[in-house]
């Protein structure tokens, strides 16, 4: 991102409310890992810089106003025929409880290496959504416990969503496990 | 005609309307395409009137494998230790566009056809089929197994099977 879209995204700072007070908090705490930020009818969403992910999701679960508890989606998106750079793109979906709010956390990773730390040990349920991301894009998490695939069986080759993985690719059928 | 083959032949009719009438399936459901096949089994529809009305839920007392729904790769190995589970004669019903071809599901996960892993006899294609083509399809199978040459083991064939058998054992 340009200085200049920087700028723009910083004029743009949304107020802290009352009510939805995720972004203005992160902006005040945590000013140069947010990459950008923006809010659309109560749908917040912010892309932050990969190596701050940990402190800012612990920040989000552990403050009192904001307590993130659940975690309630985390997925990536492969940018590769859109011609966006960097080319992934881990997507984290927070829900409050007990505050009935919501945040979308957006972390850009590069092709050449797309690895990012994982939210284990700040939520169980990471465990095995960034496995299933381990599988579908080829997404490393690191300090993951046991970073297997979770949908495809271990003898498949390659990362079926990336989208340069060729759609009629057919990998031999193995043996049963017993 | 000699007597001999006039008896055979007499032997194979009979045996083949005997096994006709008294298909016991092993369904292999795994997708949507199952719900069309509890519409078939049920009254409205009643396969019982076929002679197929007894599912069995374990491959080593079937005759006919209802392969119902999409199948994996993942599934595939299962979907053919199944069928290897069965005793002769048995035959192998493709039940649905999914198990005929792979369907829409032109993806990396499904199996393109279940003719890729075991053999096929019937494919009754359909997204789901009706129940009156799945019917339709079972009459074709009953004409298929009445017509074909009805393979009874020999006793000395019987035999070894046997002791090959309880050599696994
Ligand atoms: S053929 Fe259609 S109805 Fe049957 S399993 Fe496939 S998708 Fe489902």
């Amino acid at each position: 991102m340009s200085p200049e879209q920087q700028n723009n995204a910083q004029a743009q700072l949304p107020q802290v409310d009352g009510e939805r007070p995720a972004l203005g908090r992160l902006h005040q705490q945590f000013p140069e890992a947010i990459l950008a930020s923006h809010s659309y009818r109560g749908d917040d969403t912010i892309s932050v810089a990969g190596d701050s992910l940990l402190p800012i999701m612990q920040f989000l679960r552990e403050t009192p106003e904001l307590s993130f508890e659940t975690l309630m989606d985390l997925t990536a998106v492969d940018y590769l025929k859109m011609g966006k750079s960097p080319r992934f793109e881990v997507v984290y979906h927070l829900y409050s409880l007990t505050h009935n709010h919501r945040l979308r956390v957006k972390v850009p990773l590069p092709e050449d290496l797309p690895e990012v730390d994982s939210l284990t040990s700040l939520w169980k349920i990471a465990d095995w959504y960034e496995r299933e991301v381990w599988d579908m894009f080829g997404i490393k998490f690191r300090g993951h416990p046991d970073l297997r695939r979770l949908l495809m069986y271990e003898e498949f080759e390659g990362h079926p969503l990336r989208k340069d993985y060729p759609k009629s690719r057919r990998q031999p059928i193995v043996a049963q496990r017993t | 005609m000699g007597v001999g083959e006039f008896i055979t032949s007499k032997l194979d009719h009979a045996v083949g309307w005997a096994r006709k009438y008294s298909i016991f399936q092993y369904p292999f459901i795994t997708a949507c395409c199952g719900m069309e096949y509890m519409g078939v089994a049920c009254s409205h529809y009643d396969i019982d009137r076929f002679g197929a009305g007894f599912p069995r839920f374990t491959p080593r007392q079937s005759d006919v494998l209802f392969v119902v729904g999409t199948i994996s790769h993942k599934m595939a190995p299962v979907l053919k230790t199944i069928y290897e589970q069965m005793c002769e004669p048995k035959w192998v019903v493709a039940f649905g566009v999914c198990t005929c071809t792979g369907g829409f599901y032109d993806n990396y996960s499904t199996v393109q056809g279940i003719d890729t892993v075991i053999p096929v006899d019937l494919y009754i294609p359909g997204c789901p089929p009706r129940p009156e083509s799945v019917l339709d399809g079972l009459m074709l199978l009953q004409e298929k197994i009445q017509n074909q040459k009805q393979e009874i083991l020999p006793k000395a064939k019987w035999r070894e099977t046997q002791s090959s058998v309880s050599r696994l054992l």
